[in-house]
């Protein structure tokens, strides 16, 4: 099967009926699995048990950024190839992108204050990150203002492409500027510098988080569709109402 | 296990992730059954797509 083929709404449907319960099985299985591996998990010998907020803010903040990354694909969909189904994906994602990012400042504040003594501080990777969850909020806001869905699309696969700038600056601030925030001690140059006792729970958490996107955007875009059909019924009831009213 | 002098920051941390989570699911869960109510009461008026297909049916 490929893109073309989920072109035809029907289609992508059928396959997401056959989809969701694998993919929500396997999202709970692997919950379940990463919550246990947290659990058990050692003390780090600086943070002591405050390292298990690492299981959450981690894959939280990884997919704050994915999100927005898928969303930058479906919206060059939108604007280059025209699929019918790429503005219905970055609708979609935008409200599970935001709630990823809201998690994602508010657990890193809660770890913050024990290991920093701040709640919040104005450096470049934090206010980055608050930047996103505002353009997130101002995409959704976008989505609800304008009625019509492709005018909305055009207009909002702008708003995401222009947003996208902001990725690598999130990425890089650490680097960048002089930041609280630890610089990347998972994906960087030389491999990972995090012990296996953590980094082992924390890919098993990373991996339930992402099936978690996929799942739930997966159900999102099915309800997008049927929204969609729902519109478009009653357009054609309102126009059957109007040509009743001509004719008598 | 024990969860040392921070304990209450950890806890909730979880609680939160949990609720948002938990939020999510019920938002798509209620969202597909009330898209499948609206359309099954316009099918059930005479109203019906183009393609004369039912637009509750998955196929």
């Amino acid at each position: 099967m490929t893109l073309t083929d989920l072109a035809n709404p029907s289609r992508f449907l059928a396959l997401t009926a056959r989809l969701l319960p694998w993919f929500a099985a396997a999202t709970a299985i692997l919950l379940l699995i990463g919550l246990y591996q947290s659990a058990m998990a050692p003390d780090d010998y600086q943070q002591g048990a405050t390292v298990k907020i690492m299981f959450i803010h981690v894959p939280n903040a990884w997919l704050s950024m994915f999100v927005w990354s898928v969303m930058s694909v479906a919206a060059l969909g939108t604007l280059v190839w025209r699929h019918p189904l790429a503005d219905v994906a970055a609708k979609t994602a935008a409200p599970i992108g935001a709630a990823f990012t809201f998690l994602a400042l508010v657990t890193g504040s809660l770890w913050g204050r024990p290991m920093w003594g701040t709640y919040w501080e104005w450096d470049a990777r934090l206010t980055s990150v608050l930047i996103l969850f505002l353009m997130y909020l101002g995409l959704i806001a976008l989505w609800r203002a304008v009625e019509d869905p492709s005018r909305a699309a055009r207009a909002a696969a702008v708003l995401t492409l222009v947003g996208a700038i902001n990725l690598p600056i999130i990425k890089f601030s650490v680097d960048w500027w002089n930041t609280l925030h630890q610089p990347a001690s998972v994906f960087r140059m030389g491999g990972s510098t995090l012990d296996r006792a953590f980094l082992v729970p924390l890919m098993v958490m990373a991996a339930a988080f992402s099936l978690l996107f996929i799942t739930l955007h997966l159900a999102a875009m099915r309800n997008e569709i049927l929204r969609r059909r729902v519109r478009s019924l009653q357009m054609a009831q309102a126009r059957m109402t109007q040509a009743g009213r001509r004719s008598a | 296990m024990t969860l040392g002098p921070y304990a209450s920051f950890i806890v909730t941390s979880y609680l939160v992730v949990a609720a948002v989570v938990l939020i999510l699911i019920v938002w798509v869960a209620v969202d597909y059954r009330r898209q499948k109510l609206r359309l099954s009461e316009l099918e059930a008026s005479g109203i019906t797509r183009r393609s004369g297909r039912s637009a509750t049916d998955i196929p």
